[in-house]
Parts: C-alpha cells; structure tokens; sequence
C-alpha cells in the first residue's frame, strides 16, 4: 500500500484515540462512579447478545447514511439533506406499508424502493438549484430538511394517523410490509443485507462506472473535469438524486426492520451522522461499514453508560465534533505528514534508478 | 380569508414581527461580520444554542439576567475563536468546522444541561432569569406604532442598536475597513503589511459575540428557558438572510424582518384550522425561495456583465 | 554620474520545482534614473524584483542600499526601506475609495473612528504634489485602468518610496494614458525618486528611460545607456538562445486544412479587445507555432479553439464544423486533443491517480465500457502501456499524481492527449517549467504526432522551442496576427523578435497567407 495511505490511516487512529481519550477525561471528571461509567461505555456494547445486537441495529441506518454523504462529498457537494430525504423515504414507505397490500416479499421491497425516489426526488431541489442557480445546497438542503420533516409529519399525522392510538403514530404496518429479523435474540432484520447491497452498489458505481468516474473527478477539480469533457452540471444534480435515493432506501429500511407503526416524531439527525461516519472513511464506500459500526459502538455503550451511570449519552457529541474537527484539519500532523511523502517519493524514485536531478516534490 | 387578514393587520403581529426577528437578525449580522472578512461562519446554530444555554446556566447561579447574558456573549466569543483556529492554523475547511461544531453544541448543551437541571429537555428546573422589557417613553403612546415598536424585551432594543454598530463597525473603523479589505482583497490587504488571519479570527470573535447575543435573548427574553435544540435552524436561516442583504447592514436587517415576518406568521397561524405542520414549514420555504430568488438575480447580474 | 543607491550582487533564485529563474544576477541602479529592466517572459525580471520587494528569498546574493547591506524578508520591511511596488496586477480593493485604499492600515483616526476627511486630504495633497490626478472619493471599481495605476503609485508614495518599480505599467493602458504615465514618471525623477522601469516594450523603454540592464535566462546581458543602443541591439540581447536545441525532424508535407479560424475578433470581460481580426488555419501534417510575447492575445485564442470560451465574431471551424456552441466535450469529439497551459489547474487532478488522469477524456467511450461497469482491465492496461511507452517515472500507475516531478507530471498530460490519435492537437507551453529530459522527449513526440498527419497548433514563449519545432510561424502582437512565416527555418531570431516586440509588422496580404481554407 501505499506510504500515504498507511499515513492516512495512522493519522485517523490517532484521531479517534484522541477523541476518546478526551471522552475518558470528561467521563472521569463528571461522574460520580467514574470505574462504572467507562466500563460500561466501553465494554456495555459487548456485554451481551442483545447490546451487541443493538449496535448492529444503529449500524445499519448510519451505513446509508454515510454512503449518501460519501457519494455527494466525493464530487464536492455539500449537501446535507440527508435528513429530509431519510425521514421523507420512510413516511412515503409507511404509507405503502399501510394502505398497499402486496404479496409478502414483495411489499416491503417496493415500500423500500419508492422511499428512495421520493428521497431522490427531495434531494433534487438543492440540486437544481445548485446546477442552474448556483445556490448554496448546503443551505438550501438544511432549509428542505425542515420542510420535508412537517410535509412528512403532516402526512402521518392527518393521512396515516391512528386515531386509538394514545400519541401521534400512524396506523400499524400491514404484516406483510414489515422486514423479517434474521439473527434470533436481536433484533437485526433484513435491512442488514440491503445495507451491504448498498455498500457494494455504491463502490461500484463511484468507482467502476462511468457515472462515478465523472462523478469523483469533477470532485477532484472541476476546471480538470470541465477541460476534459465532463459535463459539470450533470454531476452536480445526479450526485445529490442519488444521495437522496440512498438516504430514502435507509429511511424506509430502517421503518420496516424496526417498526411496526411510524413512530418517529422529529426527524433523526441522519444527516450530520452520515458526515462523521463518512469522514471516518475517508469518503471510501467500502469503509463505510466500519465506521458505522465505530459509531454504533460508541452510541450504544454511551446508551448504555447513561442508564446505568450519571453520565448522560451525548457526551459522544463531543467525540464526534473533535473527529471531525482534526481529520478535517490538513495541518494536523502535517509536517510529519510531509517527511513521509518526502521520503516516499526519493524511495520510489530510487528504486526506479532515477536521474538525480529530479527533484521529486 | 378574513381571519388571515385580522391576524396579519393588528398590532400584536407587528410586535410579533419584531420579537421574532431579534435572533435571527443577531445571528445573521454575526454572519455579516465573518462574511464580509471572507471567512462563512456555519456555525451560528451552534453558537447560539451554546450561549442561550450558557445564559440561563449563568443567571440562575449568580441570580442575575445581565451576568448571564455576559456569559452568554463570552461563550459565543470563545467558540468563534476556537473556530478560528481549527479553519485558519489547521486549516480544516470552514464548512467542516461549522458542521462540527453545530454537532458539539448540540449534543453538548443536552449534555450541560442534564448535568446541570436534571433534565434531558428543559431548564425549567434552573431559576434562570430574563432580561427586562422596556416601554419606551413617549413612543408607547403613539397609536399603532406604540404597541408594534414599545414594550420589547431590551435584547430587540439591542438588536436594533447592533445594525448601526455593525454599520458603523464595518464602514467608519480602521478594524472594518480591514475586514472588508481582507474579505474582498486579501492580496491587497496582505501588500500592505495586514495580517489576513488575524483580521479573521478577530471577525470570527465578533461573529460569535453577536451570535452569542442571539442566543442570550432566545433562552432569556423570548422564553425564559432553555430547551433542546430551540435554535430550530435560525442559524441557518440567518445565513439566507444575511446572503441576501448583499452583505449590507441595513439590507441585512431588512431580509431579517422579512423571515421574522414568515416566522411570525407561522405562529400566528398555528391557531387557525391550517395544519401546524404547513404552518411551520413557511420560513423554511420561505428561505428557499428567498435563496433562489437571489440566486437567479446573481446569475442575471453576472451575464450581464459578460455581455460587457 | 549620481550615486548608487541600490545594488543587487550575485542573486540567484531557485524555485521548489527546479525551475532556475536567477542565476549570479547583478542589478545597480543610481539616483534618480529611470533604469529599464527588460526580458521575455520567464527572463527572471519579476523574480529579482520580488525579491528587492520581500516577497521571494534568493538562494544566494546580497543586496546594498546606500552601501548598507541589508536584509529584505516581507514587503513591510522593503516599504521600510523606501522601495514601493507598482504590481502588474493591482493591489486594491475594488469597493473601497481611492482614499480609502491609500491608508489601509495606516489609517488616520479621529478617536476610535477612521478620519476620512483626513484620508482625502491626505491623498489630495500627495495627489497636487505628484500631479496624479484622482478623485479621492470614487470607488476603485469605477476608476478606469489608468486611474487605477495613479491609486497604486499613490499608494507607493505615501508610504514613503523613493524607489518605485513598475512592472509592466503600460500592459493594461491606452495610448492616452500611456502619455500621461510618462509625462509624471519625468516628474518624480525631478522631483528626485528614482524608477525601476519593468518592460519589454522597446519604443517605451529607448523614450522615457535613461539606462537599461537586459535580462536573458536568468542571467544579466548587461547594462547600457539607452543612448548606446537601438532597439534592435536591444531586441537580439532579450531574443536570443544560448543553446540551440536542433530538433530532427523531416520537412513537413502539409495537406488540408484543419483547424480554419477566419476573421476572429474578442473582447474580453475588461472590455478590451484582445484578440484582432485574426485569421489563419492548421493544415495536416504540419506544426503552426505563434510566437509572442505573452499577453497579446494568445491564450484566448486558445481558450477558445478548445472550448473553454465562446466566441462572438468570427468563424472557427473544426473539419469543416462550426464550434461556436459546442460543448467542449463534443470539440474533442472533433479529434482534437488539448495540452493545456496550466498543467495544474487544467491538465490533471493532483490527488487522483496516474491511471484516473489519464482516462479522463475516453472514460465514457464504448470501448471501455460494458453495459454498466468501465472495463477495468482494459483500462488498466491502457495505462501501463502509455506509463511505459511514455516513460513516467513513478512507483505504479497508482500512485498520486501531485507525488511526480513537473516534467512527469506533463507527460501524463501529453500521454492522454496524444493517445487519442487526434487530427488536430493544441499545445500551449507543452514544456514549461520541466525538465530536459522530459522536454527532449515531449518535443519529439510531438513531431511524431505531425508526421502521423495531425495538425499541430503549438504556442511557446521558448523562443527555442517555438523556432526549432514550428514549420510555419505565425508572430501575435498587440492580439492582431503581424507576421506569417511559411517556412519557420528561414528566419533568423532577430527578425522574429522584431515582430514580436512590435517593431516590424508585415503587410494584411501577407499575413493573409496564413488562411488555407
């Protein structure tokens, strides 16, 4: 491999140690029973079947989430609606679910798929807006995010609504819609398989298609993709359509492995999840899953920790926050940085049997 | 129809307008100020919910309004600066550390305030206090007028007064004239000796500080409590209306009243038989469509100016 | 003969990529003297002044002011010692007044507040003084060229200059303003500052300057009084070649035309017009170099032949097509393949691979593709060849581009374009800033190209490159063809840098014959 990858590694783990060390500091100096608290956080998750499962389970939604961000930010689109279509998806899936029957198998297929077009179809409004306009799609999709929240909450509310219900929830899926669960004593279901479809989908189209090509080089540089024929403003909107499909598909995924009714009434923040998750990966699909389960991990075990401790569980906010705040950072560990590739690059070119005037930086 | 139209047209809207706007409008100037440096600060949200918490933490231990509302300033200050030096000596990209620090806010102020209050949602446990209102002498009597513009909570006066200071900030200061010089021209600033990071981690300050106003009067003045995520995208919506004030103290205010208005209304209506969920999604859309509208006018100017 | 009050010995300057732009450079300067510095574009005169300025180090060498020797790290410290920088590019802000930009971080207070009415007067003054006529109170951005140049020189003297260097000053005037500029830089020699005159205009510099040092690869060709020399004598020590580097290649055959630009006219966002009537064609199997200095219209040309700008007036026509509304991908569908200037913006994605850059202009081609996934291994293969056949050295065909040398860095760029078997190539500065080696072996690659029947447009401000590979030559000046040369072996330098700094200009009919449609 090459130097600078295994750099980039390092630099990541160090990062993270980092992050948590600082996380073991705030534990430390907050709770009363500090042993307990760090424990349970870090170990909680593994403690049984049923919390590993869990972990799992919150993997599973973080992974389309950061699949849908890894697609949009490799071509430099900083498009948060994530969380709109996510939330959009699975109220259009729990409407299918409710009032379309279709044969089992097929039911909560069709639910998942018609989620991802309306996601992607969300997401087109920043999209265009950016291609035509120009218009700034981190805030255009920030200002979408709320407006499909309340079209997605108007719909379950007044649509699906289940009046003999004690709180505002839809009416229970039909039997048929919901995913079945694949690993007894947890409660992870099918959608653990159509992540990893989505993981493999998306590695391949962002690097084996032609779509993902035009797609990751407009990213690179756009001047280098528009001189060589790319046409800019067909990637601008596809990479976002498609992050909103996968942001669907993990929306309404999610709905039907967990649910039996929508329940939800805020829309989780998938969006931002799906930017530490995919910094974590390096904007790489096919890390992606790793570093959901990371998170996951880190989610649980701090559930965990706050029901058994004083600790309350968004002390992982600031994890998250000092992760992405260094990875980001091109100047962390930089110099070092700067040896390696120095290093690397006279290596290479000695192992060539390079002329020795040239410099090789 | 007819209802719509006695709730537009009476003296509490109007007051409501203003009331409304007050965050909005500190937080978009806050983004004015880093803007015009040449530096976008998408972490007001963040900024704003830190301080409104820091605020009420703040009155309810020392029992006063106004060192709380200090508090609150100082901590908008302190996270601007910190910004500053993730985006400026490390070099993270801007929108990053925005997202990043919007993130740590959120989840950290729930995590101050169960440490604090008890309670994952609310202060409400925490004797916070609020800053005062004010019935501006003479002006209350005027009819219409008086009860639209008198009676507000001191941190509107202030709001208002933060225009002109920006105004004057900006346009009458050496420190202005560099931040709009570093924010235009860097080379030009850099050419005659002016240190380009130091001007923008000063910006980053102010930002924040305005910001940090911002979120003193959400948590002490609008309500007087802090709630989970009561910032509700205001940040964001800030950095709409500060793009479409054209980067202009007084343009900036406008587009302010002007989301304070669709976010008035969209109280205002909740009590009439349109569905709550339409009703709050209006400044969001509006939003929307004020970026937009922007956008195609920028375009326009641009062809134009190719067309020479 | 006044005293020397500024004396640069022994610098030399070596830029991160390899590139030498001054070697052992000497420059003295006198008391109030208009003192000429002239060269062709990568001569090394805006490096040495960048460094009399702060804002370059050198390797090696000293500078004397008043005999003191003394260190220059930053602007701020040149300011300090009475140099100011008229840059070629201005230095203001566009929305700020001409007072306002003048005491940028020298501002005059009134309590906390800036004193403008001081601000205007101030410049007022220095305005009277210098006769620089400018409204203290108009916005940069409305102020035409010429009063911007005033606001910089302005700018310069209020901080104290008694040394100004001008780089370039005329480029950007009219013939008007150009008078003007003159008429105050006679001024302020009476009125004692003396002047670094940057130029390679050679009627401006044998008028208004008193003594010249002549630049030439880096290195000084010595200094004379203007008095002393005409301007050819000036034009053969700027235009000259130290080394001759003899390219084998056979006469070319030329066919068809290609490439046929007929009557292109542009003006520019600045609403200048660079480029004038122009009007020649690329034939196959010939190589068409424009000679020139740069800036006088050449990479708009370029620009827009490739398709990275639209034209308005004119024709240009592609195989018999015309390109006005195409796209820049359905030019290169035309079989026209584009070395662009700036390797770094244009030709390559620094943090993309060797392979991925150089398959961005076929990625999408049906050889390469299978009904949904890119054929990898045929890609792969293609990228092997070309790294073999092109000799990049690198560890793997994966390795980051941004990791190469300059000189690799363009045969990536020169493997894609060229591979694509155009009919016609474009090559604009195919061998700046890179090594020999790589420079041998792009050159003669780009004959082979000729010989297999392209059509070669090649731009070079290497006056060698652009002699020994062109077969015909067509010189730009002022953005209006003045010389067409058919067969580019039978003319000497001198004369070709005669047309190119302006001094010779041939007539319409022969310039004409460089359109072959």
């Amino acid at each position: 491999m090459r130097k600078e990858g295994v750099f980039e590694i390092v630099r990541t783990l160090i990062v993270i140690l980092l992050a948590l060390l600082l996380a073991f500091l705030i534990v430390v100096g907050v709770s009363k029973e500090p042993v307990l608290a760090l424990n349970k956080f870090f170990l909680g998750p593994v403690s049984s079947p049923r919390y590993f499962g869990n972990v799992i389970e919150a993997a599973i939604p973080l992974t389309f989430a950061g699949l849908a961000i890894c697609v949009m930010f490799q071509a430099k689109q900083f498009n948060l609606g994530v969380t709109g279509s996510f939330f959009i998806g699975a109220v259009v899936a729990a409407a299918i679910a409710i009032k379309v029957p279709l044969p089992a198998g097929i039911h909560p297929l069709v639910a998942i798929l018609v989620g991802g077009i309306v996601g992607g179809a969300a997401n087109f409004i920043p999209a265009i807006l950016k291609a035509k306009w120009n218009a700034s799609e981190l805030v255009s999709s920030l200002m979408l995010n709320y407006v499909m929240t309340f079209l997605g909450l108007y719909i379950i509310n007044f649509v699906l609504r289940d009046v003999y219900a004690g709180a505002m929830v839809s009416l229970k899926f039909l039997p048929t819609a919901t995913l079945p669960k694949i690993i007894p004593k947890t409660r992870i279901h099918l959608g653990l398989f159509i992540a990893i479809f989505m993981v493999a989908f998306t590695y391949f189209f962002l690097y084996r298609t032609k779509w993902g090509y035009a797609l990751r080089t407009t990213g690179l540089n756009s001047s280098f993709a528009k001189y060589s024929g790319v046409n800019i403003n067909s990637v601008i909107i596809y990479s976002q359509v498609i992050g909103g499909i996968i942001s669907g598909i993990g929306g309404a995924t999610e709905l039907l492995g967990m649910y039996s009714r929508f329940e939800w009434q805020a829309a989780p923040a998938y969006g931002f999840d799906g930017v530490i998750v995919a910094i974590l990966a390096r904007n790489n699909p096919l890390y992606i899953p790793l570093a959901s389960f990371f998170l996951a991990y880190l989610r649980i075990g701090a559930d965990i920790m706050s029901r058994a401790t004083d600790v309350p569980s968004e002390v992982i906010a600031v994890i998250q926050g000092i992760i992405i705040l260094l990875i980001g950072a091109e100047r962390f560990l930089a110099k070092w940085r700067h040896k390696i590739v120095v290093k690397s690059a006279t290596e290479s070119l000695e192992a060539k049997g390079g002329k020795q005037n040239e410099s090789a930086i | 129809m007819k209802v719509l139209f006695d709730v537009i047209f009476s003296t509490a809207f109007g007051y409501a307008i203003l009331r409304v706007t007050t965050p909005i409008l500190f937080a978009a100037l806050g983004a004015l100020v880093s803007d015009r440096a040449g530096v976008t600060n998408i972490g007001l949200e963040g900024i704003m919910l830190s301080s409104a918490l820091a605020g009420v933490i703040v009155s309810a231990l020392t029992g006063s309004a106004w060192i709380g509302l200090l508090a609150a300033v100082i901590v908008g200050i302190l996270i601007g600066l910190f910004m500053a030096y993730f985006a400026l000596n490390l070099k993270t990209d801007i929108i990053l550390t925005g997202i990043a620090i919007n993130l740590m806010a959120s989840g950290g102020t729930i995590f101050v305030l169960y440490l604090v209050a008890h309670d994952k949602g609310i202060s409400t446990s925490l004797n916070s206090k609020i800053m005062p209102s004010v019935a501006l002498p003479l002006i209350k009597d005027i009819p219409v007028l008086g009860p639209i513009l008198s009676g507000h909570n001191i941190l509107t006066y202030f709001s208002l007064i933060a225009v002109l200071l920006v105004y004057i900030l900006l346009y009458k200061t050496p420190l202005g004239l560099r931040i709009r010089a570093v924010g235009e021209s860097p080379n030009a600033a850099d050419s005659v000796g002016i240190s380009v990071n130091k001007v923008r981690y000063i910006a980053l300050g102010i930002s924040g500080a305005l910001a940090g106003f911002g979120g003193a009067y959400l948590s002490m003045g609008y309500v007087s409590w802090f709630s989970t995520n009561m910032t509700a995208g205001r940040g964001f919506i800030a950095l709409a209306a500060e793009a479409m004030g054209r980067g202009m103290p007084l343009g900036t205010f406008l587009t302010s009243l002007l989301f304070g208005f669709a976010d008035a209304l969209s109280n205002s209506l909740q009590s009439l038989r349109i569905p709550a969920e339409f009703v709050q999604m209006i400044p969001y859309v509006a939003t929307l469509l004020g970026l937009v509208i922007y956008a195609t006018q920028e375009k326009s100017k641009i062809e134009k100016a190719k067309r020479g | 003969m006044s005293e020397e009050i500024l004396s640069m010995k022994g610098i030399t300057k070596v830029y991160p990529n390899g590139v030498v732009a001054n070697k052992d450079m000497d420059f003295s300067l006198r008391k109030g003297e208009i003192h000429a510095l002239a060269g062709e574009n990568g001569a090394g005169k805006s490096t040495l002044m960048k460094i009399l300025f702060g804002m370059e180090q050198p390797e090696e060498g000293d500078i004397y002011i008043n005999g003191q020797k003394v260190i220059i790290p930053s602007p701020s410290a040149a300011i300090k010692y009475g140099i100011g920088m008229v840059h070629q590019h201005f230095m203001l802000v566009p929305s700020l007044t001409v007072a306002e930009n003048m005491v940028l971080g020298i501002e005059p207070k009134k309590r906390a507040f800036i004193d403008f009415e001081k601000a205007v007067s101030i410049t007022e003054e220095l305005s009277e003084k210098y006769n620089l006529n400018v409204d203290p109170r108009a916005k940069v951005e409305d102020l035409p060229v010429g009063k911007k140049q005033k606001t910089e020189i302005l700018k310069a003297l209020l901080r104290g200059a008694d040394i100004l260097i001008l780089d370039e000053p005329t480029a950007v005037l009219t013939p008007q303003e150009t008078k003007e500029l003159f008429s105050e830089l006679i001024r302020f020699k009476e009125m004692g500052h003396t002047i670094i005159f940057i130029s390679h205009k050679l009627k401006e510099v044998k008028q208004i300057c008193d003594r010249i040092t002549i630049m030439r690869n880096g290195r000084s060709m010595g200094v004379h009084n203007i008095a002393d020399v005409s301007e050819e004598d000036i034009s053969r020590l700027m235009v000259g070649r130290d080394v001759i580097l003899k390219v084998d290649k056979q006469k070319s055959k030329p066919k068809d035309a290609v490439l046929n630009v007929n009557n292109l006219n542009y003006v520019n966002e600045l609403g200048k017009k660079v480029i004038s009537d122009v009007k020649f064609s690329v034939r196959k199997g010939e190589i068409l170099g424009i000679a020139g200095v740069e800036g006088n219209g050449q990479r708009e040309l370029i620009e827009i032949i490739t398709g990275l700008r639209k034209y308005h007036m004119g024709k240009v026509m592609i195989n018999g097509k015309d390109i006005k509304n195409l796209s820049i991908k359905d030019i290169r569908n035309l079989n026209t393949s584009h070395i662009p200037e700036d390797r770094m913006i244009y030709g390559v994605a620094g943090e993309g691979s060797i392979s991925e850059n150089l398959i961005s202009d076929r990625y999408d081609k049906p050889e390469f593709n299978g009904k949904l996934f890119l054929n990898k291994a045929k890609l792969k293969d293609l990228s092997n060849k070309l790294v073999s056949e092109y000799k990049i050295k690198c560890s793997s065909a994966d390795q980051s581009v941004g990791m190469l040398s300059g000189g690799n860095i363009q045969k990536v760029v020169v493997a894609r374009e060229f591979s694509s078997e155009p009919e016609l190539l474009v090559a604009d500065q195919p061998t700046r800033g890179i090594d020999v080696g790589a420079t041998e072996f792009i050159r003669n690659r780009i004959v082979e190209m000729r010989d297999k029947g392209a059509a070669v447009l090649l731009v070079s401000a290497d006056l060698n490159e652009v002699m020994e590979l062109s077969d015909s030559l067509i010189v730009m000046y002022g953005g209006e063809i003045v010389a067409y040369f058919e067969d580019a072996s039978k003319i000497t330098e001198n004369e070709l840098g005669k047309y190119m700094l302006g001094i010779k200009k041939q007539s319409q009919e022969e310039v004409r014959r460089a359109f072959y449609a």
